[in-house]
């Protein structure tokens, strides 16, 4: 399973791409696996302040759907509409094309406590 | 297998199996102040003759829309419903089937309730529609929940004209959650719309509006959309589907969900339901509807099939958050109302509407004319049902003409202190210039 090196995650397998102030967020490709075909996803909107561990989307799956929870803190300033028109991408790409939200962060130093790249692998097994 | 020991022979066995010697045995470890001592006294058997002649003796001092002429209303009407409804609902594959859980296996099933939907979205000009819901008023109270979600705000602004009954249910509904009711302004009988604009704030989630109202008036709601879309918020509306042949439908209205107690369509008055809640929405709400949903599909030989569309949004799969805790739909009645809809057609449903205006505005008029009498809200319009001022008290006015073979009304004194004397008269299809002359007829005794 891909845990890229170069991000933070949750146990709730979201993963967070820091970069000073700001973080995409998104879910990792363990949850995708698990999901099976997303179908549809909703998405937060631009200017939400969300807390850590807030709900901040739902990824609808052909049988299931699941929560999307914030890593961190802070204010959505960007989401990725791409996912309106293709929920798949989070299938096909969940690091990449497949990102949900960018989060401006209240208190970078939050991301200290989201778990690293070989204590995720660890938890996923 | 017999659950209820009706013999003595069945009695010994099933203690026997257990293992006691007798019933009281059985109930040793029930203390004795517990339990009722006395014979309960009840009469000797019948036979089925007696028991027929007897109930049907109490049933013939029912009072109902077959044997009185009716002018009831508020909510539950008498209009026609042809005999092919009852006949074809009592089918045995439709009249014991149960809410499909194992839906697409009742093709027949989810196919009527498919044709539903595509009926019901004609008719009140919305894109989509679900499954139905238990009646008009838990109708309203999930639409009222949907805005609230969608806009995820916490405010309603509410027609105070919205039937009383429907208010209450909605009351009940909301009650659990944190989100607030406030009134909108009324004048002569009519929703009073002028200052909506100011009414309107960033946490106001849905204007919701009845349409014909309570006392039957039809709301003007041309310019309401516009300004509760300038806002942010959400038009709910609620309406009768028999004017929807004649009157601006929600969809025309700009309605972002529409509602309808369903029961005018081919459903019986029966003491007050089963009825049918009808739900429909825009088609970019889809997401949000509370309820089942059936969709059309194709299978792999290429057949047209109907399956349950959208599930994620019901409580079997997300649970508590699901749209709705409403897994069910009124499927029979549903059924009454799709069969309705096909047996009169456009034109029929047109004729229908036709008479129900004519009818309800020449008794209106010729009890305007009776020496007593007033129209309270004369010069608003309205569509099958108006109100009217007695020179008694109405109560008597009910009372007397129960007794000459009429259900004159309601008595809307009993929801508004200001309503004293005011009686609600709905005039369907069904009522003919005998009936509504005789009636008149009856008043001027007062």
């Amino acid at each position: 399973m891909n845990v890229p090196a170069s991000l933070k995650y949750t146990k709730d397998h979201e993963w967070a791409r820091i970069d000073g102030t700001e973080a995409v967020v998104g879910v990792t490709e363990y949850a995708q696996s698990q999901l099976g075909d997303v179908v549809y996803i909703e998405l937060p909107k631009v200017g939400d302040v969300v807390g850590r561990g807030d709900v901040i989307g739902t990824i609808e799956a052909v049988k299931t759907v699941a929560d999307m929870y914030s890593p961190l803190s802070g204010e959505i300033i960007d989401v990725n509409l791409a996912l309106k028109d293709a929920a798949e991408l989070v299938n096909k790409d969940p690091y990449g094309e497949g990102w949900i939200a960018k989060i401006k962060l209240t208190d970078p130093a939050e991301s200290n406590t989201l778990l690293t790249p070989v204590e995720y692998q660890t938890l996923i097994g | 297998m017999h659950f209820i020991p009706n013999t003595r022979g069945a009695e010994r066995e099933i203690l026997d199996t257990i293992g006691v010697s007798g019933f009281n045995e059985l109930i040793a470890n029930i203390p004795e102040q517990f339990r009722k001592q006395c014979r309960i006294d009840l009469p000797e058997p019948l036979s089925e003759i007696e028991i027929t002649k007897t109930v049907q003796a109490l049933a013939n001092q029912n009072s109902n829309a077959d044997n009185k002429v009716s002018f009831l209303g508020g909510g539950s009407y008498d209009h026609f419903i042809p005999a092919a409804i009852d006949f074809l609902i009592s089918r045995s594959e439709f009249y014991t089937a149960y809410t499909p859980y194992q839906p697409e296996v009742s093709q027949g099933t989810l196919q009527a309730i498919y044709e539903y939907q595509s009926q019901i979205c004609h008719l009140m000009d919305m894109d989509v529609a679900n499954a139905s819901m238990y009646d008009g008023a838990t109708a309203l109270a999930e639409a009222a929940i949907m805005a609230t979600n969608l806009t995820r705000r916490k405010k309603l602004l509410v027609s105070p004209l919205i039937n009383p009954l429907t208010r209450a249910v909605m009351q009940t509904y909301l009650s659990a959650r944190d989100l607030v009711l406030e009134d909108l302004p009324e004048k002569n009988g009519r929703t009073d719309f002028s200052n909506l604009s100011e009414q309107i704030d960033d946490q106001t989630a849905a204007i919701l509006v009845q349409s014909p109202n309570f006392p039957g008036v039809i709301e003007d709601l041309n310019e309401v959309a516009s300004v509760v879309h300038a806002k942010n918020a959400l038009l709910v509306m609620s309406v009768d589907p028999i004017s929807l042949a004649l009157l601006k439908t929600p969809g025309e209205l700009g309605a972002d969900i529409a509602v309808a107690e369903g029961q005018p369509l081919g459903i019986h008055q029966s003491f007050g339901g089963p009825y049918l809640g009808i739900f429909t929405a825009r088609r970019t709400f889809v997401r949000s509807l509370p309820g089942r949903i059936v969709g059309q599909t194709q299978d792999v030989d290429g057949k047209r099939g109907y399956v349950l569309v959208l599930q994620t949004r019901e409580q079997h799969i997300r649970r508590e958050k699901a749209t709705s805790n409403i897994c069910t739909n009124q499927g029979l009645m549903a059924l009454a109302a799709t069969i309705y809809l096909a047996l009169m057609g456009k034109n029929g449903l047109r004729k229908t509407a036709d008479l129900c205006l004519n009818n309800s505005h020449y008794l209106a008029q010729e009890i305007a004319g009776l020496p007593g009498y007033t129209l309270p809200f004369q010069g608003q319009p309205f569509f099958k049902e108006f109100v009217i001022k007695t020179p008694r008290p109405v109560r008597e006015v009910i009372s007397a003409a129960h007794a000459t073979g009429f259900f004159a009304g309601i008595d809307l004194g009993k929801y508004r202190p200001e309503w004293q004397n005011y009686l609600l008269i709905a005039v369907t299809e069904k009522r003919s210039q005998q009936e509504m002359d005789d009636f008149v007829k009856f008043l001027t005794k007062f």
